[in-house]
């Protein structure tokens, strides 16, 4: 029998080396006249056992890792192609307790399947959700999706239902369906991995929501960092048209369906829907004003349904299994489940999809194991650059859109950064401003200007010149910025600074009762 | 043939080639970034022509993305990622001992034109932090002494 193994080619696990462990493995094998077939599998979270390889045995895949190109040859020794006990193994990757704990719906192929391949895909369970909604009218796909309870996975939490029924209901002579994949939130990495490890879920996701709203056309609007992504959509678009699932008749369902990759150049704001819209039309990325909603007219003036990769990811999934057996995860308005990006000063960074309603405190220390230093955990940031610090005394908050926010928190796109007690908070509160100043598009003042006053009026605290009145006046600016940005980027930004400053006083040279004037 | 290699036609023909799709003139920029590896300035006039556009419209997309270099860059470009996760590992540490390695700041490029150094914000390597890229190689958990290691190999696979 052929041996079978899966290598990542997931651009984390490359960053370690596991491409030259692919070629070790090939080398190997060769020289030991093994016949072998290697397949390029995405990751499946485990970023602290990346590179993690799979033998294919009887029992089922056994996993070993980390690895590097050195370990292969004992491998061999070893007889991993049979499951053998080797220090580096880490029994059947499906029994690895962080995984098995995991409630995986949007990333349920992610790491087992062949990306490369539509048929490994169509043997898990690929292209039932589109088959399901071939069978539907686009009011009952709206429906099904809305009473799955899913919400906008980029950030906002935007009902997905409501957005495609808006979509559907308005009429146009075409229309468009535009996946935002421009994942610029910093310590998120979901979107790369579903587009590197299983991107024929996106298309799909993208087939079924096009049918709902009938558009015609699609865009992924991908960010320029994620190379890798863009090959495996590009491979995978072609496949999937030259088997009819993409094209003028989708599925033999009579409607047509065609979708591009569109690569982005760097900038931070073109994750807004609006100046995503507005990058996608060849323009600068300058954020529009709202109403009217995108759904309403957007790409060219046309009904556009734009949601996050890991939305459309998880279409499939509730046509296939029904929007009551998504529901029946999560807690409160928070329906299903949340991949949960955990990076930062972690012992095990990676990817955990969980249902709504695990706490931050489980997803540091049970999932996460600590920090990486050993140190103690100061700080965590929940929903990346603008979402807000929590400390220590508030690790207890669930993961839920509703509980973050009435913490002046946000889920974000899921992104967890933790901090060890080497941090600096003013320094991360002078960076979140810095950011903003770097990334604003400059079509609103607030942002525009306020970014960069807010850098000064920092280092004026910080340097504790005049430190109540800069104190007054930083408040003040966070308060503009709150509620007279036009998008998110000014309007949130104040959101890890105010956090920084209440719970992390000292860092700023301020006492303990600063946080009590807010 | 311009100065510094770049060639007028070279750019004509991207810019007719792709001119009649949607949002055509991101397409274009993006084009001739990726193939020259920057956007030489007078390129503007020549794109703004075959789209019927004005040159300040033109200016405008190209200085709006970060992405668009308007100098060649070095034989070999450095992008560390100084983002929050990155941060939290030690990605401070390494930016200054790229800074002093190289003996320039961020976004320039050494004397000599060996390395281009910039900042990136987010490679979507968090689980694997501190990340950079060499040459559009991804490489993470990087630490000072894997990085010269790194900035050697690269050096040497081009003598």
């Amino acid at each position: 029998m052929k041996a079978v193994v899966y290598v990542p080619c997931d651009s984390g696990a490359l960053s370690l080396g596991a491409d030259q462990v692919a070629r070790a493995i090939s080398r190997e094998a060769a020289r030991r006249d093994l016949d072998l077939h290697l397949i390029r599998n995405g990751s499946r979270g485990l970023y602290w056992l990346e590179p993690m390889i799979e033998a294919v045995t009887a029992r089922g895949r056994v996993a070993y890792g980390p690895l590097s190109a050195d370990n292969v040859p004992a491998l061999f020794d070893a007889g991993f192609l049979e499951g053998a006990a080797h220090p580096l193994c880490l029994g059947l990757a499906e029994e690895i307790p962080l995984l098995k704990k995991q409630e995986r719906l949007t990333f349920a192929r992610t790491g087992i399947v062949d990306p490369a391949s539509l048929d490994d895909y169509l043997a898990h369970g690929g292209y039932e959700g589109l088959a399901r909604a071939a069978r539907l009218n686009p009011e009952q796909i709206a429906e099904e999706v809305t009473q799955s309870g899913l919400r906008g996975r980029g950030g906002a939490g935007f009902p997905c239902g409501i957005k495609l029924r808006t979509a559907m209901q308005t009429a146009a002579d075409r229309k468009y369906v535009v996946c935002n994949a421009d994942e610029g939130d910093s310590g998120t990495f979901a979107d790369r991995m579903i587009m590197e490890g299983d991107p024929f879920v996106l298309i799909e996701g993208m087939t079924i929501a096009a049918m709902c709203a009938g558009a015609v056309y699609g865009y992924i609007y991908l960010r320029s960092e994620y190379p890798h992504s863009a090959r495996a959509l590009n491979a995978a678009i072609a496949q999937a048209r030259a088997r009819g699932y993409l094209g003028s008749n989708v599925v033999d369902s009579g409607k047509p369906f065609n979708l591009q990759v569109r690569v982005g150049a760097g900038s931070y704001i073109c994750g807004e829907e609006t100046a995503m819209l507005e990058s996608l039309e060849g323009k600068r990325g300058m954020v529009r004003y709202k109403p009217p909603v995108p759904a309403v007219c957007g790409l060219f003036g046309r009904p556009t349904v734009i949601n996050n990769v890991l939305t459309l990811a998880t279409l499939p999934i509730i046509l296939a299994r029904g929007g009551a057996f998504y529901k029946n995860y999560g807690v409160g308005r928070s329906r299903g489940t949340q991949p949960i990006q955990l990076a930062g000063n972690v012992k095990r960074p990676g990817l955990y999809e969980k249902a709504f309603g695990v706490t931050l405190r489980e997803i540091v220390y049970e999932y996460g194991g600590g920090t990486a230093s050993g140190r103690p955990v100061r700080a965590v940031q929940v929903g990346g650059p603008l979402g807000a610090y929590f400390p220590q005394s508030m690790l207890d908050v669930p993961f839920d859109y509703e509980e973050l926010a009435a913490r002046n928190g946000l889920l974000g796109h899921g992104g967890v950064v933790v901090y060890d007690d080497t941090v600096n908070m003013a320094e991360m509160a002078r960076y979140a401003m810095e950011f903003c100043a770097r990334e604003s598009c400059g079509k609103c003042t607030p942002c525009r200007i306020g970014s960069t006053r807010g850098m000064e009026v920092i280092d004026r605290i910080v340097a504790r010149r005049d430190q109540s009145a800069n104190l007054t006046l930083l408040r003040d600016l966070c308060d503009t910025m709150t509620n007279a940005s036009l998008c998110a980027l000014g309007g949130l930004t104040p959101l890890p600074v105010l956090s920084a400053l209440k719970y992390f006083p000292g860092d700023f040279g301020l006492g303990d009762d600063a946080a009590s004037l807010d | 043939m311009g100065s510094n290699g770049w060639n007028q036609s070279a750019i004509l023909d991207i810019a007719r080639q792709l001119r009649d799709e949607p949002g055509a003139l991101l397409l274009i920029l993006r084009r001739i970034q990726d193939e020259l590896g920057w956007i030489p300035e007078q390129s503007v006039p020549l794109i703004a022509d075959v789209l019927n556009l004005s040159r300040a419209e033109v200016h405008g997309v190209a200085t709006f993305y970060h992405d668009f270099r308007h100098h060649p860059p070095g034989r070999h470009v450095i992008r560390l990622c100084r983002a929050e996760s990155c941060q939290a590992m030690g990605a401070v540490a390494l930016a200054r001992h790229l800074e002093d390695r190289l003996g320039i700041g961020f976004g320039q490029t050494t004397a000599d034109g060996r390395f281009t150094l910039d900042a990136v914000y987010c490679l979507g390597n968090c689980a694997c932090s501190p990340a950079l890229t060499i040459d559009g190689d991804i490489h993470g958990r990087v630490t000072p002494g894997r990085l010269d290691d790194l900035m050697a190999a690269v050096e040497e696979r081009r003598s």
